[in-house]
């Protein structure tokens, strides 16, 4: 356990400068602060729909939540599995971080929940900078209807479901960025499969829930709630989410079995 | 495991594919020792010491480290060794500073042996510039400072004074004299120039395609190279006979020549009066004196 917390520190000690980790502030800080800033230069045209409260959030949030369960997710995810991995592959440290007195599970373990903590954090703050942005709306621009109601069940669902889908995109770029250290194998494998995710997860596809880079869209997709329910009644572990974290699971195990095997050059 | 031993290895094999790159090979390192691990580029040295870190897979029993099994062990093996393997790894975007501080959370150690290790090996105004941009002197003795701020009891050091300047050369040797002296670690360091290890070394390990050709202390290997007598003569083997009536040790002969043991110039001088009278016409007589760097490219070139 204290192997794997201080291979965790060190994770972030050297990551804390490097664009992933930054991203995973930067990204959600653009494209929120940009849609409250359209909001709010706009603010006389969405004020004449008269949204209700609850439209007016649905509305405002999905416009956040809809490139990014699409485009942005996946990519900063192939992104972000990328930067964890070359930072040992770019500078030859591998051969150091695995000749250090921890043991090769810990030092993977942490490495791989480093890349989930950097997506939590990332989709954390989208979720908290919809809500307070919304808040921060209704302050500047009183005819709003944010206050009239509180989306912070559904927010946190939403986006704890698109995290839990997202899980199986981030192990496969996890392992290809493990295995491969130039840039363009695990990016041109994610870039298809996020292609290839749209497509399927937009023509309906009966099987595309299997396929990794459906996953977030169709948890968007699957999140209505049954007629006469409240909107938050969704349930979060439908069968893409249990599919991402499947894949988690197993392509965890897997990865750590292929550092093993291998030889460290 | 014979635990005078700081590294033992027995019969260690290892193959690239179909290619063997280490082949038999029998290690061993004596506590306290430098030990100098030569070869020419190639010859496995590298692909050895990081069998010797459990980073390319040995065998179970084969690698034992302070009397221990290597693969069984490896965390408590590791703790008592620290590395230098190849160009140093170091994290470019981070300062000197930074790196090893990063080592130290690694190892769970106070964060301010960083500003130690960084003035010990010379570093101490460069501390805050991104190691990226160091030299490659500076960025090997940043890979030194990273091996030794554990303090570990055994040190591997791959090519330490690849890219020093001789400056540098002579600072990294004399730390290392110091480290082996008076604070009793062990030390392998591999290098490729005889002449570079030969002053400081205790110990020899000589190694070529994989092979380890001659393992020892330092003053056996300087044994090898004794002076011989070379004597041209027009009849070897009447030579042999007059020679061998006087007891003097017979090194080698071959049509024509014959290689005696040097002892001293009196005897050298009664050979020769000795073979003349005895009617063989001498040619030539003449010391010869292999000096090390000649004595490792015979060594290396005969296998």
């Amino acid at each position: 356990m204290r192997s794997f917390y201080i291979s965790f520190v060190s994770e972030f000690y050297k990551s804390r400068k490097t664009l992933a980790f930054w991203a995973a502030i930067v990204l959600p800080l653009i494209i929120c602060g940009l849609i409250a800033l359209g909001y709010y230069s706009n603010s006389a045209r969405v004020l004449k729909y008269n949204y209700p409260g609850m439209m007016l959030w649905f509305q405002y949030s999905s416009a956040a939540l809809g490139v990014m369960g699409m485009l942005i997710l996946p990519f900063y995810v192939m992104f972000m599995a990328f930067s964890v991995n070359n930072i040992e592959h770019k500078n030859d440290t591998w051969k150091t971080l695995f000749s250090q007195p921890l043991n090769k599970f810990s030092i993977y373990t942490a490495k791989y929940v480093y890349a989930v903590a950097l997506l939590f954090i990332c989709i954390f703050l989208f979720a908290l900078l919809t809500y307070s942005t919304g808040y921060l709306l209704q302050m500047l621009v009183p005819k709003f209807t944010f206050n009239d109601y509180n989306p912070a069940t559904i927010l946190s669902k939403l986006y704890g479901k698109l995290f839990l889908a997202s899980l199986g995109i981030l192990s496969v770029q996890f392992i290809l960025s493990l295995i491969w250290s130039d840039f363009l194998k695990p990016m041109g494998i994610g870039f298809i499969g996020t292609i290839m995710g749209m497509i399927t997860a937009s023509v309906g596809w009966k099987y595309a829930y299997l396929i990794p880079y459906s996953d977030p869209t169709l948890a968007l997709r699957s999140s209505t709630s049954p007629k006469n329910a409240t909107p938050e009644s969704f349930t979060i572990f439908t069968q893409e989410v249990w599919v991402s974290i499947a894949y988690g699971v197993v392509l965890f195990v897997v990865g750590y079995f292929i550092l093993t095997k291998r030889n460290i050059k | 495991m014979n635990t005078s031993f700081a590294i033992e290895t027995v019969e260690l094999n290892h193959r690239f594919g179909s290619q063997t790159v280490v082949k038999d090979l029998s290690l061993q390192v004596p506590k306290g020792s430098i030990y100098g691990f030569l070869g020419p580029n190639g010859a496995g040295k590298t692909t050895t010491i990081k069998i010797l870190l459990n980073l390319l897979q040995s065998s179970s029993d084969t690698v034992f480290i302070f009397g221990k099994e290597l693969n069984s062990n490896r965390t408590a093996c590791l703790k008592q060794m620290g590395s230098l393997v190849e160009q140093p790894a170091i994290y470019a975007h981070l300062t000197g500073k930074e790196n090893l501080i990063n080592r130290c959370i690694l190892l769970g150690i106070d964060k301010r042996k960083a500003t130690e290790m960084l003035t010990l090996v010379g570093l101490s105004n460069a501390a805050n510039k991104k190691a990226g941009k160091y030299s490659l002197g500076m960025k090997q003795r940043l890979g030194i400072a990273l091996a030794l701020i554990a303090d570990p009891e055994l040190l591997l050091l791959d090519e330490p004074t690849n890219g020093l300047d001789p400056n540098g050369i002579i600072e990294i040797r004399n730390l290392m004299i110091e480290l082996a002296g008076k604070h009793g670690k062990t030390i392998l360091v591999s290098s490729h120039l005889l002449a570079e290890i030969e002053r400081i070394a205790t110990h020899v390990g000589i190694i070529n395609k994989g092979e380890l050709l001659f393992q020892g202390k330092i003053n056996e290997l300087h044994d090898l190279s004794k002076p011989v007598i070379k004597i041209e003569v027009d009849d070897s083997a009447a030579a042999l006979n007059i020679l061998g009536t006087t007891g003097a040790e017979i090194i080698d002969m071959d049509e024509g020549l014959v290689k005696i043991a040097y002892t001293g110039k009196a005897e050298m001088g009664k050979y020769n009066s000795l073979l003349v009278n005895n009617g063989v016409t001498v040619y030539a007589i003449h010391t010869e004196k292999k000096d090390l760097e000649h004595l490792f490219l015979d060594i290396t070139s005969k296998n």
